[in-house]
């Protein structure tokens, strides 16, 4: 595979309820992905874009998305019903091809119109799983006690890791959950949906992120610090959450494994963990020992745009090697119920 | 004030699998599949999960009860779930099942949930195919 870089990325920062339209919210964030990438929006040679349109409750609200990109004269683009981790994987693609030079992935999403626990039952199996009305919060839950039955968790590192995130995103001007507070007090605090409390949730998020990528001849050319990726991967798990251990990710092993976290030391590890114990599940996949800095940014628990969640993860982990020195990291975006599938993204620096 | 209705007239098959399976619960009955190596899976899927091979339909009966694996308590229930009062969504591996089973247990209070608990499937007298057409309750309320 040719080397491929981030030239570009920008995000929005996270709100419980954004006034402005989705595509409104977006064009800033991508008009600053392609100005840091030092390239003109003519440059970009392919568009792909991840959002989900049950969040807008209309169809094809995906389209109205490039306004914000600008799509006259006509662009080549694509839409994965996605995280935008997923559509810079298939931008990363098209790139391999060798024919363009430079691709724009961006992710959005606005969850604030909808109530969560009604929407997200709509992606599971139709005749055994959304009847159930099976909310995402209920399926972490399972996912949680199982843990704490095995005993790889406690409720205390539960707590110990919300205040973690929170303590981190008090420098993140993206972040929404700021703050430190104590374990104790938010160990006192009553279940929302045992064994989960209010920390242990994600907020609801409105938000979008963007990466401008390019091949490495045009990277070295309009970037001083190209970020590389040197690996990226996806894989899936059975969809019927009695069918496989909810206590392990099988699939974010893999996919570790073959984007290349082991050809060295990760410093960086930014994971979409959007409960707090699937924080523990992915650093034990992904082999991640306490030398490794996990969410500095505050991670999902701080802010989760869903479908801009997992991208914002690598617009952070590549921000940690252009702004902040450190020479390699890693990035997680996960999709479905309980970590169902898990792509992970290993970035460099020179 | 104009009223409309929207319609959609069209009838469709559930397939070899699903099909038997909620039939099987509007019958009061629950049925897994038996794959190739022997393991039945519930809900019964037409391939295997783990392999991705078509799997042979042969059906075997399983419950009505089972063992609670994993569990959550639930205070508020949604419009969506499937009953209004507090309850647990749980994982039940069904007596004679290798997997797990998503269904709710109807335990009155979270203090007489834990894992490895006997559920029951309690059966709604009407039954119309549908994976709703049962819940569970714990054993030693049947």
């Amino acid at each position: 595979m040719d080397d491929i870089a981030i030239i570009g990325y920008a995000q929005s920062p996270s709100q419980r309820r954004a006034e402005l339209t989705e595509p409104q919210f977006l064009f800033p964030v991508i008009s600053e992905a392609i100005e840091r990438a030092n390239v003109e929006r003519r440059d970009i040679g392919f568009t792909c874009a991840g959002s989900c349109d049950y969040l807008s409750g209309q169809t094809f609200a995906f389209v109205m998305n490039l306004e914000a990109v600008g799509a006259w004269p006509p662009i080549s683009e694509s839409h994965v019903e996605m995280d935008g981790a997923w559509a810079l994987y298939e931008a990363w693609v098209r790139l391999q091809h060798g024919d363009i030079d430079v691709a724009l992935a961006f992710g959005s999403g606005k969850s604030s119109p909808g109530d969560p626990s009604e929407i997200y039952p709509l992606q599971l199996d139709p005749y055994t799983l959304t009847p159930l009305g099976a909310d995402p919060v209920s399926m972490a839950a399972l996912q949680a006690r199982a843990m704490l039955d095995k005993g790889t968790i406690t409720e205390q590192e539960m707590a110990e890791i919300a205040v973690r995130s929170r303590t981190n995103a008090a420098n993140n001007p993206y972040a929404q959950v700021r703050g430190s507070g104590d374990v104790d007090t938010l160990l006192r605090e009553p279940y929302v949906t045992a064994p989960l409390r209010r920390h242990d949730l994600p907020p609801i998020s409105d938000g979008a992120s963007a990466v401008v990528l390019a091949t490495a001849d045009k990277a070295r050319a309009v970037c001083e610090r190209p970020v590389w990726i040197r690996g990226i991967d996806h894989r899936i798990e059975p969809h019927q959450p009695g069918m496989r251990d909810l206590t392990e990710s099988i699939s974010t092993r893999q996919a570790g494994r073959h984007a290349g976290i082991d050809h060295g030391p990760v410093e960086v590890a930014e994971l979409s963990a959007t409960f707090s114990h699937q924080e523990k599940l992915l650093r034990e996949a992904l082999g991640l020992g306490d030398e490794v800095q996990v969410n500095p940014s505050g991670g999902a628990l701080a802010a989760n745009p869903v479908m801009a969640v997992g991208l914002a993860r690598i617009a952070e982990a590549a921000r940690a090697i252009s702004e902040r020195g450190v020479s390699r990291a890693l990035a997680h975006a996960t999709s479905g119920q309980c970590l169902q599938q898990n792509l992970v993204c290993v970035l460099e620096g020179a | 004030m104009t009223t409309h209705t929207i319609e959609f007239p069209y009838t469709r098959t559930l397939g070899p699998v699903i099909g038997p399976f909620l039939t099987g619960l509007r019958d009061g009955h629950v049925l897994g599949v038996r794959n190739r190596d022997g393991r039945v899976l519930v809900p019964p899927l037409e391939w295997d999960p783990a392999t991705g091979e078509a799997i042979d339909v042969d059906f075997v009966e399983v419950g009505p009860a089972g063992t609670v694996e994993t569990w959550a308590w639930v205070t508020e229930p949604t419009r969506k779930h499937p009953l209004d009062h507090p309850f647990a969504f749980a994982l039940i591996r069904l007596d004679g099942a290798d997997t797990a089973l998503l269904h709710a247990v109807d335990a009155g209070s979270m203090d007489r949930m834990r894992t490895g608990m006997r559920v029951v499937a309690r059966w709604k007298d009407e039954r119309a195919g549908h994976i709703t057409d049962l819940s569970f309750v714990p054993e030693e309320a049947a």
